[in-house]
């Protein structure tokens, strides 16, 4: 049977029937991606802001007043309480009032006056070891610039010895959203397309409507494709209306080529959609491919793909598994697009993947469907 | 009659735990993903920086510059993946993202530290990975600063009686986590999710499908009460979460190592009271819905917010002011509480009584509710 335009394209105009019949769903696709990205920008925050610490100045003098407001002008921090007694910021930090306790004990100052080393003790909440370890990082980059600082006035010497000049390429502010909402667009079109059409088939076989489906005179390809239009159509419309969310809610730059996005999208988008195809197709059931759908796309793409755990600090295991996670590479090129403003001279081995993707995607669901009902 | 016959409801109960296990593809579903999910999880989660590609443009190319590089690369943080002689590559290597942050030594580096003259050096991170970016960059400072320090205490040294230049020496300690590994915190939270997730998903299509499929005039007719068939529906869900908890529970204590502190009582007692919360949205979702798909649409509209604003990943503290009275509203917040409390804290009853009690309440309205709503429904 030759494959006819015709044909796909009216098994496309049925699907999009049944999606315009299904107003809650279909006003679902639109809305879910472009709520969950203005909540997101929002939420995802690995700035760590509004560090409540106890301070414990045993020394009071100048030196280490000078320390404290070191620590509050970074901004970082903000003070819940002065005191004198140990047990009381203890008590603090177990009631999790305070996530940091600074302890400055006496002889502060005339240790640093006499060139001895001047010890501070910063105590931290450690259950959230994340937030903990910045908070610590902060803190230590803090102190030491105002050790540098002071050691060399006591010296007479005002040179600094080596100063780090740093500057942040692509995102001078450090703008956590700058980082976030590109990589967002694809996690949360990963999820959502592959939900989108994980129900498409294991719904027709649950009604019963499938035997129909089977009488007629269409070709497989032709049913995945013209399944897949119409989800493609919502899709690119989600990610473009996430586009112009990131660069109007989030002032996130866009300084590459639209088009080149555009190509992109249109690939990862083929594959996922394509992957929920075949999970739907492969579980028959609207239950089990919704569940597996959910748990191949969500916590990979969320985890593996970069978007907020760095993959080159993880186990090898995990390293090696990232690179057939398809958001890892979308991710690389939204970043690259919106950020970096680089085209496909430096994109091309992820435009590579893209291309591999939508290819195993569609070939996946092309294959596992069937139309024989036995 | 009684509003509940023990008899109807066993069978009930039954009918339902058979319709889940039955398939050995539900089966892997629902003990062997949750598994998976905390080994992703306990391994991966990590925003400390270890490792990072450091690309060198070392322009002095003297015995201290090395010595800086090698303070660097010392430190577990940075390890150097490629070197050049212009800035141009660097970009070049940043445009590819094939480093993280780059470092240029300028040429006299080493003939300014030696006169004790100003010396600089430039740090160049990626800034589209943010939070990485951030924290290398915090590293990077603090090594750089403790590098000129030392060579100005041996410059002064060399140079005559010169005071000394010990500086403020910053110690820290961190309390409940002393190594401050993030799969101390995140393992147990981890358990919280999943089983939100489970619940949820378990639920949310229960009665939905049901009516999609046609099963649930069949339902209607046989001599169930509504009450009988709600709890029918919830239970085996309780039970198959309940042992899911232990499962995750044996790995986080016997494969992670995570430490337990706290009372198993409490912690039980809490993972009831969330999960009847769990059941009630999934409820309430599969009873509004009128198909399958937008059950499940519904349910990942609600399940991600819930997540997000959990303080699973992000530190509630650190949300925009608005957000952070939202969180109370969520369930899942308040078993996070409890459940890395009686882990690490070995927090008890004393501490935890208001989360428990929340997530009581939580759960009885939301139960109530879905079964309201569904007598009016099945009407």
């Amino acid at each position: 049977m030759n494959l006819s335009l015709h044909r796909l394209l009216a098994m496309a105009r049925k699907e999009a029937l049944h999606l315009r019949r299904d107003p809650r769903s279909l006003g679902m696709a639109f809305a879910v991606p472009a709520a969950m990205i203005i909540f997101f920008g929002y939420v995802i925050s690995f700035d760590v802001n509004n560090i409540r610490l106890a301070v414990l100045d045993g020394d009071r003098s100048q030196r280490s007043r000078e320390l404290v407001d070191a620590l509050l002008a970074a901004g970082r921090f903000s003070i819940v309480q002065r005191t004198d007694n140990r047990h009381e910021a203890e008590r603090l930090l177990d009631r999790g009032s305070v996530r940091m306790v600074i302890t400055i004990p006496p002889g502060f100052q005339k240790n640093l006056a006499a060139g001895e080393p001047a010890p501070v003790q910063a105590l931290v909440d450690g259950a959230d070891a994340n937030t903990a370890a910045i908070a610590l990082n902060y803190a230590g980059s803090i102190v030491s610039n105002f050790s540098a600082r002071v050691t060399l006035q006591a010296s007479q010497r005002s040179a600094r010895p080596v100063d780090a000049a740093s500057r942040v390429w692509y995102n001078e502010t450090l703008e956590s959203s700058n980082m976030i909402v590109p990589g967002l667009v694809a996690v949360i079109m990963m999820i959502i397309a592959a939900m989108l059409t994980a129900l498409t088939i294991a719904r027709e076989w649950e009604r019963g409507t499938m035997e129909q489906l089977a009488a007629t005179p269409v070709h497989r390809v032709e049913v995945i494709l013209g399944k897949l239009l119409p989800y493609l159509g919502i899709g690119l419309v989600d990610v473009t209306a996430a586009v112009l969310i990131g660069m109007v809610v989030f002032d996130v730059p866009f300084r590459g080529n639209p088009l080149l996005l555009l190509g992109m999208t249109t690939l990862f988008l083929i594959g996922t959609l394509g992957l929920g195809i075949f999970i739907s197709a492969a579980f028959k059931s609207q239950l089990l491919a919704t569940q597996t759908a959910l748990l191949a796309t969500y916590l990979p793409s969320l985890i593996l793909s970069g978007l907020m755990f760095d993959i080159a600090g993880m186990p090898l295991v995990l390293r090696v598994l990232s690179n057939v996670v398809p958001a890892k590479y979308f991710i690389v090129v939204l970043r690259g697009i919106f950020l970096k403003g680089v085209g496909l001279e430096v994109l091309w081995a992820q435009g590579v993947a893209m291309i591999a993707f939508a290819v195993v995607g569609l070939g996946l669901a092309v294959l596992s469907f069937r139309k024989e009902l036995a | 009659m009684s509003l509940v016959s023990r008899d109807r409801l066993l069978q009930m109960i039954r009918k339902e735990l058979k319709q889940m296990l039955r398939d050995p593809r539900s089966r892997r579903m629902l003990f062997v993903a949750p598994v998976m999910q905390l080994l992703m999880f306990g391994y991966a989660v990590n925003t400390d920086v270890r490792n990072a590609e450091m690309f060198v443009v070392d322009r002095d190319r003297t015995a201290q510059s090395r010595q800086l590089i090698d303070a660097l690369t010392a430190s577990g943080h940075f390890r150097v993946t490629a070197s050049g002689e212009r800035p141009a590559e660097l970009i070049n290597a940043l445009d590819h993202g094939r480093v993280l942050i780059g470092i240029e030594i300028p040429a006299g580096f080493s003939a300014s530290i030696d006169a004790g003259r100003h010396a600089e050096v430039q740090l160049l991170v990626d800034g589209s990975r943010a939070n990485t970016a951030n924290v290398a960059l915090g590293y990077a400072t603090q090594i750089i600063n403790r590098f000129g320090l030392e060579h100005r205490t041996a410059l002064l040294a060399r140079s005559g009686p010169a005071p000394e230049l010990a500086g403020v020496d910053f110690r820290s300690r961190a309390w409940y986590n002393p190594n401050l590994e993030s799969r101390v915190y995140n393992v147990p939270a981890v358990m919280g999710t999943i089983m939100m997730m489970m619940s949820l998903l378990l639920t949310s299509l229960a009665v939905v499908r049901e009516r999609e499929i046609g099963t649930l005039e069949q339902l209607m007719v046989s001599p169930l009460k509504p009450a009988e068939l709600i709890l029918g529906k919830t239970l085996p869900v309780a039970i198959v979460a309940f042992i899911q908890l232990l499962l995750i529970m044996a790995v986080a204590l016997f494969w992670f190592g995570i430490p337990f502190r706290g009372s198993l009582v409490v912690l039980f007692a809490a993972s009831f009271c969330f999960t009847l919360s769990g059941l009630g949205v999934g409820l309430f979702i599969s009873t509004v819905s009128n198909t399958q798909q937008e059950a499940f649409m519904s349910m990942f509209f609600f399940l991600l917010p819930a997540i997000m604003l959990s303080g699973f990943m992000f530190a509630i503290e650190s949300m925009p002011g608005p957000l952070q009275p939202i969180t109370l509203l969520n369930p899942l917040r308040h078993y996070l509480v409890v459940v890395r409390g009686v882990f690490l804290k070995g927090a008890g009853w004393s501490i935890l009584w208001p989360e428990i009690l929340t997530l009581l309440l939580f759960g009885i309205v939301l139960l109530a509710l879905s079964m309201k709503r569904f007598r009016k429904t099945s009407a």
